[in-house]
């Protein structure tokens, strides 16, 4: 997979305070990538370095192959930004907010107001597309700001808490329309607090902590990692003996919770084969099987959270 | 197109300035400021200085509508879009500084030029004869142009809190009006007066504005001109230079 973002060493400095701290990483071509940290971890300082609207003080960082610090504009030209708090003009209408920014992407006339009415239909905003936005709620304000941010087909979108705050409705709107866009080949860096959003959305997830970057991977791989042991939950359909489990290969330690064995593994695959061939040669079949990895809250509060007293 | 070539910046500053026109520029009290701040300036001056000659006073009239017109919102609207983070979405967008700095001051040549052509119009009804038309309109551009960059100028310090930028803007705007020959003419000057009035572009604006109406002038028209056209280039460079320095400053 070629990389849609390169960043090298980033690093911002405000005062005697490091916001990022050398970070490096990369976002694949077509997936949706997950930025998580705690309050003042240094996501939204990230964000707006790459999105070209503060310089980094070292490192570099290439967006769609261009150096957002020496070419910033070919490297903005490619990317929709929706940032977290709605920052569409509120004296303009949604309409001439978007002929706005058809204009300072270089869209002709025509293309900015074919886009527009296709964009603000499927937004549900079509009908309220003359009145100024100062009149419009927050859901209206945050799904037009998707609109403006999606007018020129960016391949590249960058979304800060797209859905924070929002009513159920508009949330799913905006989550579907993503999953939509990347299914259409559109890279999506998602900021979110919410890791149940970041779990269901995301391929991968990157994790800052304190300016630096402590994860990035998959969310069932940084699951899977945070735990160097694994809990299995399985039932059979009849009686087993628990020392015959306890023996099994990659198994632990073997507990008896009602009609279900919780299983430790220090290898939860082989652990599963050795169950399933367990199964098969004494004729218990199994009911349920489940594993017990952490959750993405688990794991990023286990990574936000090393190393303070 | 290539989103960083000139003629495409252009564009986009074009879509800037018409954005202020629609927010900033026609809104009932930013209009009758314009209009009537320079007409009660003046007519504190008619009734105060009857000896003065009408045409003498027009100019001025002319002179001070395009300065405080083409300064009144342009220093303001950094400020303004930086408390509502609008600025942030410029930022974002592939545009270059220079080019916001660009449409910003478009609009404030535009506002300028449409107020300042009302005065002209007033100074005619009263009955003063134009007698270099050419002149009074190149003269309006150029300083147009020049006074919009001082207004951008004003607004390099890089604070969100347009009062600040108001006041730091009126401390500056007001002496330059009692310097540069409006309610005193340049003759009448004693030397240091004139030597801060040639440090000023608008007693070259209001210059060339007597020596559309009168014939009469302090300096050669030439020299008019290309004082403004200095005046005009080094502000303009200046303020994109400055604005690019400290526009990260505000976000």
């Amino acid at each position: 997979m070629s990389d849609v973002i390169e960043v090298r060493n980033l690093t911002k400095v405000f005062g005697t305070t490091i916001a990022v701290d050398h970070i490096s990483f990369d976002v694949w071509r077509k997936e949706i990538f997950g930025f998580l940290g705690p309050n003042g971890a240094g996501k939204t300082t990230t964000v707006r370095m790459l999105t070209g609207v503060i310089p980094p003080d070292a490192g570099t960082a290439t967006v769609l192959g261009h150096d957002i610090s020496r070419e910033p504009v070919l490297a903005k030209q490619g990317i929709g930004v929706v940032p977290e708090t709605s920052n569409a003009y509120t004296d303009l209408t949604a309409w001439q907010n978007l002929m706005l920014m058809g204009e300072l992407y270089g869209l002709d006339r025509a293309r900015a107001a074919q886009r527009s009415s296709d964009l603000l239909g499927t937004l549900g905003l079509l009908e309220r597309k003359d009145q100024k936005v100062q009149a419009y709620s927050k859901g209206m304000k945050q799904r037009l700001i998707l609109a403006m941010a999606l007018l020129h087909e960016p391949p590249l979108l960058f979304l800060d808490e797209p859905t924070s705050g929002l009513d159920v409705q508009s949330t799913q709107m905006i989550l579907a329309m993503l999953r939509d866009l990347n299914r259409q080949g559109t890279t999506i860096f998602l900021t979110t607090h919410n890791m149940e959003e970041a779990n269901r959305l995301c391929h991968r997830v990157g994790i800052i902590r304190g300016g630096k970057m402590v994860a990035i991977d998959a969310p069932e791989k940084l699951k899977t990692a945070i735990d160097r042991v694994h809990r299995i939950e399985v039932s059979f359909d009849r009686d087993v003996p628990g020392d015959a489990l306890a023996g099994l290969a990659g198994v632990t330690a073997v507990n008896r919770t009602g009609d279900k064995w919780q299983i430790t593994a220090d290898n939860h695959d082989a652990a599963i084969r050795s169950l399933m061939t367990f199964g098969q040669q004494n004729g218990a079949a199994i009911v349920t099987l489940n594993t017990l990895a952490p959750s993405l809250d688990e794991v990023f509060l286990r990574l936000t959270q090393e190393g303070r007293p | 197109m290539n989103p960083a070539g000139f003629p495409e910046q252009v564009r986009r500053a074009w879509a800037i300035a018409k954005k202020d026109i629609r927010i900033y520029y026609f809104k009932g009290p930013v209009l009758i400021f314009g209009i009537f701040m320079p007409v009660f300036l003046f007519l504190a001056f008619f009734m105060g200085s009857r000896q003065l000659p009408l045409a003498f006073l027009i100019s001025g009239l002319i002179g001070m509508t395009l300065f405080f017109t083409a300064t009144a919102v342009s220093p303001a609207i950094f400020p303004w879009e930086g408390q509502a983070k609008t600025l942030e979405r410029l930022a974002s967008c592939p545009i270059t500084i220079e080019a916001i700095v660009l449409g910003d001051m478009i609009a404030s040549v535009l506002f300028g030029i449409g107020i300042t052509f009302v005065t002209v119009i007033i100074g005619l009804a009263l009955g003063l004869a134009l007698l270099h038309g050419t002149t009074l309109c190149a003269a309006i551009f150029l300083a147009a142009c020049c006074f919009s960059a001082i207004g951008m100028l004003l607004a390099v310090p890089p604070t969100n809190v347009p009062s600040n930028i108001m006041i730091l803007s009126s401390l500056i705007k007001f002496p330059l009006v009692f310097i540069s020959g409006i309610f005193i003419p340049l003759e009448q000057m004693p030397a240091w007066g004139l030597a801060l009035s040639v440090c000023s572009p608008l007693t070259y604006f209001t210059d060339l504005v007597r020596y559309s109406f009168t014939d009469a002038h302090f300096f050669p028209v030439l020299v008019d001109i290309a004082a403004l056209g200095v005046f005009t280039l080094v502000f303009t460079v200046g303020t994109m230079y400055l604005h690019k320095k400290t526009m990260p400053k505000r976000m």
